[in-house]
């Protein structure tokens, strides 16, 4: 019987020919990501009883989540993350300002096709989308991996989805991905490696298929796989001079199961509170009052979706009630959008930019909701209480739909965009 | 390992972010990442604990972020073994490594309700309901992870392989 992409990749990270479903290995990492929360993973790192981290080249880290600090508690641990570093000789690190842990990775060229890389963060998975196996652990395990540089895994079973079509108009990536949530549901990948197929996929920018692979978390997916092909293997060729060793999997490989998507007539897709598979079409909540409107993250902060959202907005007005908040995903996204005018008509229409940073996505800072208010948000969560108040409700949605709502005022769809 | 106790019900996809929001992920501190658990979800839960020390919820348990102060703020706040009818893979691990015992168990965590009286044995596989008198089975964890557990977390259990090694 042939291999998975998974099995392949742990296999060769455990040092064994062959691995299958459901074998536990002791896998080699080949590089370790973590964000604000090094300050806890070096907190348990100096309990272990080691003095150094096995390998320094082997990490990163990127403060993200809290940046620039919000509170005195935040300020001490990036203190404590900047001493860490310097004692322990990690070059890899990346102050405030620079970007999100998941687009910064990426584009200073540390993921490659057929690596094995594990984050302090569960949307680890976006790297899948350079045929990385990488997947979200917590922190002791990650201190343990700074120790050690292995880390127990269940090779999990691979599901197989094929999505073929031809998206209609200002229909993207993130209805593909959410529409998918919804019909497997928040569990319906659960300890399961999802490889990713179908012209819909080859058809995709290497930035929307990191938002399928980021946001494919949220059925549970432990690693959410996109096979390399010519521009996967163009983009981080620009990044980095390090050889390339593409993992596909074999022909006979087997699939626990198998989901078939056609999407060519998909309308753009919402997801409702409280759970990420609460999907619907958005002809069924069109018209809701919203308060706030959040274009960025992990999951849709990349130039092209300032570009959606740009070329909806320009020369327009956010409505008066609408806080519009835009978080590009890093500096050099962030830069590629002031050179492309997406700033000026951000700015120009009302809204607010903020850092490269998780900001509001997490509920921490930089635009929480108050009780009884409303957000429609391009970020990947939905729980209550997620950005800020309990009370209060998040839609997710992609950054066309974030961007025509903001101008109407309320959830609104993107196709009336002429 | 043997664990008793009476049960604090919860639903399906009870979510890190109300076990453990994200305003507070600057505590380091497990004892006050304790006062926060399940602050979101549960305004009644600090009071439940003081009695009732085993969770048991429905399926999905813990979807979310990978934030372990989800597993270390019930560990610290009381809680001495979760069963649910599944969990998210992420917090199953952070449990696991907090020393924290969790159970998948379909059947346990329908039958089981709300201040009912179980006694988990995780070596046998076995949840005994001894308020209704009914039985469960379940496999028990393999036994590296068992080891995890019984030192008290990966952290001690690295510690012993470490000290064993040198």
């Amino acid at each position: 019987m042939g291999e998975t992409i998974a099995e392949k990749i742990l296999a060769r990270a455990a040092g064994k020919k062959k691995v299958d479903a459901g074998d536990i290995v002791d896998a080699s990492v080949d590089l370790a990501m973590s964000h604000d929360n090094a300050a806890l993973v070096s907190k348990v790192f100096k309990e272990i009883g080691v003095s150094r981290v096995w390998d320094p080249s082997r990490i990163v880290i990127v403060l993200d989540h809290r940046v620039p600090a919000n509170t005195i508690k935040a300020a001490e641990a990036h203190k404590s993350i900047r001493e860490f570093v310097g004692e322990q000789g990690i070059k890899h690190f990346y102050d405030v300002g620079v970007g999100i842990c998941h687009q910064v990775l990426p584009e200073k060229g540390f993921v490659r096709p057929g690596m094995l890389v594990v984050g302090t963060d569960s949307h680890t998975t976006t790297y899948g989308a350079f045929g990385v196996f990488s997947t979200g652990i917590g922190a002791t395990e990650m201190a343990g991996v700074w120790a050690t540089g292995k880390l127990w895994l269940k090779v999990p079973e691979t599901f197989r989805m094929i999505v073929n079509g031809k998206l209609p108009y200002m229909v993207a990536a993130k209805d593909v991905i959410l529409h998918i949530i919804g019909e497997i549901g928040a569990d319906g990948a659960n300890y399961k490696a999802i490889e990713f197929y179908g012209e819909t996929i080859d058809d995709f920018s290497v930035a929307s298929r990191m938002t399928v692979s980021n946001q494919a978390m949220e059925a549970g997916a432990k690693a959410a796989i996109v096979p390399p092909d010519e521009k996967t293997i163009g983009y981080v060729k620009e990044r980095t001079s390090k050889e390339v060793k593409s993992v596909f999997a074999d022909e006979d490989a087997e699939y626990e199961k198998t989901f078939e998507f056609d999407v060519s007539d998909l309308e753009p897709q919402i997801a409702c509170p409280h759970t990420v598979d609460n999907v619907k079409p958005v002809g069924e909540v069109e018209g809701l009052h919203i308060d706030q409107a959040v274009l960025g993250s992990c999951t849709n902060g990349r130039v092209e979706d300032l570009a959606v959202a740009a070329g909806i907005l320009k020369g327009k007005k956010v409505a008066e009630h609408v806080r519009m908040i835009v978080v590009p995903a890093s500096r050099e996204v962030y830069m590629d959008a002031v050179k492309k005018g997406y700033i000026q008509v951000f700015l120009e229409a009302g809204a607010t930019i903020v850092n490269p940073g998780c900001g509001p996505c997490l509920g921490a800072h930089q635009g929480v909701l108050a009780a009884g208010e409303r957000a429609i948000t391009s970020t990947n969560r939905n729980f209550k209480g997620r950005m800020g108040s309990t009370e209060a409700e998040v839609y997710l949605a992609s950054p066309a739909t974030v961007a025509v709502s903001a101008l109407k005022g309320e959830i609104a769809d993107p196709r009336e965009v002429k | 390992m043997v664990i008793r106790g009476e049960v604090i019900r919860y639903g399906d996809d009870v979510n890190t972010d109300v076990i453990f929001p994200g305003r507070y992920l600057a505590i380091t501190d497990p004892e006050e990442m304790a006062e926060h658990a399940m602050e979101d979800l549960d305004p009644d839960f600090h009071e439940k604990i003081k009695r009732r020390r085993i969770i048991v919820a429905g399926k999905n348990f813990g979807c979310g972020s990978s934030r372990e102060q989800a597993a270390t703020c019930l560990k610290y706040a009381g809680v001495e073994a979760i069963v649910a009818k599944s969990f998210a893979r992420i917090f199953y691990r952070n449990a696991i490594n907090q020393g924290l015992p969790i159970i998948e168990s379909e059947e346990a965590a329908e039958d089981i309700d709300e201040g009912d009286d179980v006694e988990i044995d995780t070596k046998k596989g076995l949840i005994k309901n001894l308020t209704k008198d009914h039985e469960y089975l379940f496999h028990p964890l393999p036994p590296f992870i068992q080891e995890i557990i019984d030192a008290g977390g990966l952290i001690n259990s690295l510690r012993k392989r470490i000290s064993s090694s040198r």
